[in-house]
């Protein structure tokens, strides 16, 4: 009788918006997919800063190195941000690090990609980080307390990330002739995998349904990609420069744009880990987690011995 | 395999002078000071406070969720501690 009226006032609470907080009751379901999408999620924060990391050293410009820098600073905060939230439904940062390390745990397929040029740093910002804020959004509008207040914190850095891409897109676009064509080519190896970002259709999606009636999504994948699709067509306008994808044409009777097939074969292999830079990535965090165990231990120490001298001082 | 998870945190941040400080998340520090210096990193990076409360996550107590019920419900029947439980006459402007 308890559990049926647990289950009760949790669905009443859902139903009225209200939101579920870490010692309220939850279907253990409810609990393991919002630590898997967390903890996803937290993940791609943590490896997306590989990619850009990559062009730190080699910016064009003191200020766009600056501004790079504080980006990349900006996805570790967004990292810690989620793993804390989700480390109130009971799992450690150091499971789901061993998880992801182990290759058991998932993070964004885009963060497989190589960033060949200058270029990539704008491309990403504009698409990586445009899809990014699409998906965020309405998880700030989450059932799950501590998730949602997290997104909203993510999604007020997150605004400046499209913003710079943008920018440094504008800029080469209206510069040189190589440039501009550096651009385009930017946005021709980006564009596909941004729109896969948003996952599979709806239709090959079996989990959204249940995470919609649990107000964990509240818009579905392919609303989400038909969003972000409509709002980048009219935006690389203002670049001047093109969308690869000879099907994108308004619909006048949809009142959306029209797109062409997506190649979810690329897609699943990246995802199964043979996309071009998966086990680069993977090597990057195991070492970087490597490298780090004696600091940690370092500092526990020290902390240790502190507090130990602290109570004898007290003795 | 030695591992050293250092331990949770909260953090609380007063964004502004005069008002209460209030919780901004968590994070593992090894103690005190190192969590002070980690919340100033990732949790005031626009300017967001002027000073930062840590505590150890283990040492805060919570209500239990079954009983938020019984400690809203004596507030809910006695209205007259609210002012708008009072009808003065029109004379009073303001009170
Ligand atoms: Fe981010
Ligand atoms: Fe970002």
């Amino acid at each position: 009788m308890q559990a049926f009226d647990e289950g009760k006032i949790f669905l009443d609470k859902i139903s009225r918006e209200i939101k579920i907080e870490p010692q309220d009751w939850m279907p253990e379901q409810y609990r393991k997919t919002l630590i898997r999408q967390m903890s996803q999620h937290a993940h791609s924060e943590i490896v997306g800063m590989l990619p850009e990391g990559n062009w730190i050293t080699r910016a064009p410009s003191l200020k766009r190195k600056a501004i790079l820098i504080a980006k990349v600073q900006d996805e570790a905060g967004h990292g810690l941000y989620l793993y804390s939230a989700a480390e109130t439904l009971n799992i450690t940062r150091e499971e789901m690090i061993g998880q992801l390390h182990a290759g058991k745990a998932k993070y964004s397929s885009i963060f497989n990609y190589p960033t060949l040029t200058w270029a990539d740093i704008g491309a990403i910002g504009w698409l990586v980080d445009g899809a990014a804020i699409m998906n965020q959004v309405p998880l700030c509008r989450c059932s799950y307390g501590p998730y949602a207040r997290a997104m909203i914190r993510i999604c007020k850095e997150e605004s400046f990330h499209q913003r710079q891409g943008f920018d440094i897109l504008f800029t080469l676009s209206n510069g040189t002739g190589a440039q501009k064509k550096m651009a385009q080519d930017a946005i021709n190896r980006w564009w596909w995998p941004s729109i896969m970002m948003f996952g599979p259709n709806d239709d090959a999606s079996p989990h959204t349904k249940q995470s919609m009636d649990w107000k964990i999504k509240r818009f579905t994948n392919d609303e989400l990609r038909q969003k972000f699709i409509d709002v980048c067509a009219e935006q690389v306008k203002v670049l001047r420069l093109t969308l690869p994808d000879e099907k994108l044409k308004w619909n006048d009777e949809r009142k959306h744009y029209d797109f062409g097939d997506i190649d979810w074969e690329e897609f699943r292999n990246v995802v199964n880990g043979n996309g071009p830079c998966n086990k680069e990535r993977m090597d990057a965090r195991i070492r970087a987690h490597k490298e780090g165990e004696w600091v940690r231990e370092a500092a526990a120490a020290h902390a240790e011995k502190i507090k130990l001298r602290q109570q004898k001082a007290v003795a | 395999m030695p591992q050293h998870e250092w331990p949770l945190w909260e953090v609380f941040i007063r964004s502004k002078n005069g008002l209460d400080h209030k919780h901004a998340g968590s994070l593992h520090a090894a103690d005190a000071q190192m969590a002070i210096e980690h919340a100033r990193d990732v949790y005031t990076r626009r300017m967001e406070g002027i000073s930062i409360w840590v505590v150890e996550s283990k040492y805060i107590h919570a209500s239990n969720p079954e009983e938020a019920s019984s400690l809203y419900d004596p507030a809910n029947d006695k209205p007259y501690r609210h002012p708008t439980f009072y009808d003065l006459p029109e004379e009073v402007k303001n009170m």
